[in-house]
């Protein structure tokens, strides 16, 4: 067989985030482990997104969506009083400043396009904290599909406000009372979801994860931060690219988006991990919610639950790309902890006006921590991804602080 | 291409016993779900099982409905593991009925493809089935498994285009592992009519035994996939009386009422 299967022409995996290779691969990463009765869900997705992203009318109109809707372009700020206490120059690319206050907009408003296009009517999403559930039920408001968000039942009683957000949009928002109860299950509740609706209902996944197409479709709807950011960085730095460019990971969508922006540069790719979450850092291989990558595993081969105060890094395993440019060395990946992000989200308040996402403070906690320890010579310029604003956090960090 | 790799035990004798006229019937048990677990294997062999499914839990079942997950759960947290549950398999005297391990790919990634079936050799398991790994995905495990003498058989749905369909019943061993519906496992008031459909897309391009899995709880509903498949395999609706409570004598009792459905005369639609 191996050729019944139309899949993409192989190309070089040199680490350039182009088209992943042959039946979805990033080196060895990627695949499409789904049920087989979600296989030709995933080869529709696929087909559909790969018209529609050569299709210039759906590019455009992703644009404007994005332009008058999400409030792209985003800025690139100067973080001026941080990057003198730091002897590096930082700039920060404001994702948080986008509708719904993070980058989860970008892509959910991609593949609620695509569903259209499609001819779905409905949207499937899981959410851990609530914001791909928020973006999900919002871009599913604007164009009229129904939506149906998987959330753990820890997760929603954690955090009901965004619970409450996604029903006033108009979102079914429906409990998960499986396993840790978090997102994880919430995924595999969606996954299970799907399996009965393929007909009519489109899975929305939130990140670089799951079965092909999603981790290099959801990467090419985020790497509008890294296109921008590219230009502008080019604009605005006298080195023209930066030379670290520093991104938060959970899933790593954010991170993948920025990074494609620069992965033909010579600019150093970090991607920041929770202590708790390290799937890129610690993961073994294996193979969960559809793809091939590295996942936190018990002796036994059993996901272990992720635990961090981001509750967008709160997943056990890392997208398939980020794995494989961890493997060429093309990106590093580090981890922070708790304490190191807190403290770097007052720091950021209080020297640049700017109250962070608990995730994006994980970027910015390692920017801190390799300034001071020399990791960052004096003088480098960084570009950090900023991916959300902090609202959703302030009652986690009145708890702390 | 035609598959040249030899189908083995499992398939050889489910053929012999379809061949016979016997409808086929494959319960399931999650391993490690009672301290004494192994007791059910023995009762469904003595209800006229033809097959048993063993199921190695995992901590994340994205196929399974909430009666596997809850016994996934349930042997999880008694300390279940491949190890321990292939260990306590090893440990039984052969019950003349093939084992058929199921698990999801993570757990034989885990161990490596090889070390993995050649474990479950050693526990005398003959089969093998993996709901997330589908039929482009399988080669790192087809010919491993064959080596071993591991029959591993695939899943084809009922959203399987045709050219697919032949190529899994192509490259499936022991047996066709038909989903019967667009859903989870689990109990379903009535038999789909996607099964129906299903079997008969294989048994176009087949002849390898077709088992019909996912809802099929009840008498009347293993009579009636009959009619399609050459027989079926029934999980939730063991594991749920397992879960309430049920011990190995009820579980016979219950599946001896399968084991009679399936012995009716049936007709087959032309």
């Amino acid at each position: 067989m191996r050729n019944l299967l139309p899949w993409r022409e192989p190309v070089p995996p040199d680490g350039t985030m182009g088209e992943p290779r042959a039946r979805g691969r990033f080196g060895e990463y990627g695949g499409r482990y789904a049920p087989e009765s979600l296989v030709e869900a995933c080869r529709e997705v696929d087909a559909a997104f790969r018209e529609a992203w050569a299709d210039p009318g759906f590019r455009g109109a992703l644009a404007r969506l994005l332009a008058v809707h999400a409030g792209r372009p985003t800025p690139l700020t100067p973080a001026r009083r941080l990057s003198e206490a730091l002897g590096v120059e930082l700039y920060l690319k404001r994702e948080d400043l986008t509708h719904t206050g993070s980058h989860k907009i970008n892509n959910v408003l991609g593949q609620a396009l695509l569903a259209t296009r499609m001819g779905r009517r409905r949207l499937i999403a899981e959410t851990g904290a609530g914001q791909h559930g928020v973006a999900t039920a919002t871009a599913a408001a604007l164009l009229g599909l129904e939506a149906t968000v998987f959330m753990g039942e820890r997760d929603i009683e954690r955090q009901s406000l965004n619970v409450f957000r996604m029903r006033m949009l108009g979102a079914e928002v429906v409990p998960v009372t499986t396993g840790s109860r978090t997102l994880k299950d919430a995924t595999s509740e969606a996954m299970r979801h799907w399996v009965g609706a393929t007909g009519d209902s489109h899975y929305c996944i939130g990140s670089v994860v799951g079965p092909d197409p999603y981790p290099w479709m959801v990467r090419e709807f985020q790497r509008v931060i890294g296109d921008e950011a590219r230009g502008q960085c080019a604009a605005e730095l006298r080195t023209g690219v930066p030379d670290h460019v520093v991104a938060c990971v959970g899933g790593g969508s954010n991170a993948a988006g920025t990074f494609a922006g620069f992965a033909d540069t010579p600019a150093r790719l970090v991607g920041v991990e929770a202590e708790g979450g390290a799937g890129a850092a610690r993961g073994r291989l294996g193979v969960l919610h559809g793809c091939r990558s590295l996942f936190l595993q018990d002796d036994d081969g059993q996901i272990t639950q992720a635990h961090s105060i981001a509750p967008g890094l709160d997943y056990p395993g890392v997208g398939p790309e980020h794995a494989h440019l961890r493997d060429l060395g093309r990106a590093r990946y580090v981890t922070v902890t708790d304490d190191e992000a807190i403290s770097a989200a007052v720091r950021l308040a209080r020297t640049e006006g700017i109250v962070p996402a608990l995730e994006s403070a994980h970027a910015l906690a390692w920017v801190i921590r390799a300034a001071d320890g020399g990791d960052l010579p004096a003088g480098s310029t960084v570009l950090m991804t900023l991916s959300g604003r902090g609202d959703k956090d302030v009652s986690t960090l009145k708890e702390l602080l | 291409m035609t598959n040249t790799l030899a189908a083995g035990a499992v398939e050889r004798h489910l053929r012999a016993r379809r061949d016979a006229g016997r409808g086929l019937l494959m319960p399931y048990v999650t391993g490690g779900i009672t301290p004494g677990w192994t007791d059910y294997l023995r009762a469904f062999a003595a209800a006229g099982a033809d097959a048993i499914e063993v199921g190695l839990p995992f901590s994340d079942p994205t196929l399974d409905g909430v009666t596997i997950q809850q016994a996934s759960d349930t042997a999880l947290a008694r300390g279940a593991s491949t190890r321990r549950i292939l260990a306590d398999l090893s440990g039984m005297p052969d019950l003349g009925v093939p084992l058929v391990v199921s698990t999801y790919y993570n757990l034989v990634l885990h161990d490596g493809p090889e070390a993995f079936c050649a474990a479950l050799r050693r526990a005398g398991a003959g089969g093998l089935i993996v709901p997330d790994l589908p039929v482009h995905e399988a080669d790192e495990l087809t010919d491993v498994a064959a080596g071993a003498g591991i029959d591993l058989a695939l899943l084809a749905s009922p959203a399987t285009p045709q050219p697919r369909l032949a190529e899994i019943a192509d490259r499936s061993r022991g047996f066709v592992y038909a989903v019967s519906l667009m859903g989870t496992t689990g109990e379903r008031a009535d038999l789909a009519a996607s099964a129906a459909e299903l079997t008969e897309r294989i048994r176009r391009v087949s002849d390898r035994p077709v088992l019909l899995g996912f809802g099929i709880s009840t008498p009347d509903q293993a009579r009636e996939a009959r009619r399609h498949a050459d027989g079926v395999v029934v999980g939730a609706a063991v594991m749920r009386r397992v879960l309430d409570g049920a011990g190995p004598d009820d579980l016979r009792t219950f599946l001896a009422t399968l084991r009679h459905a399936l012995d009716q005369e049936y007709d087959r639609p032309q």
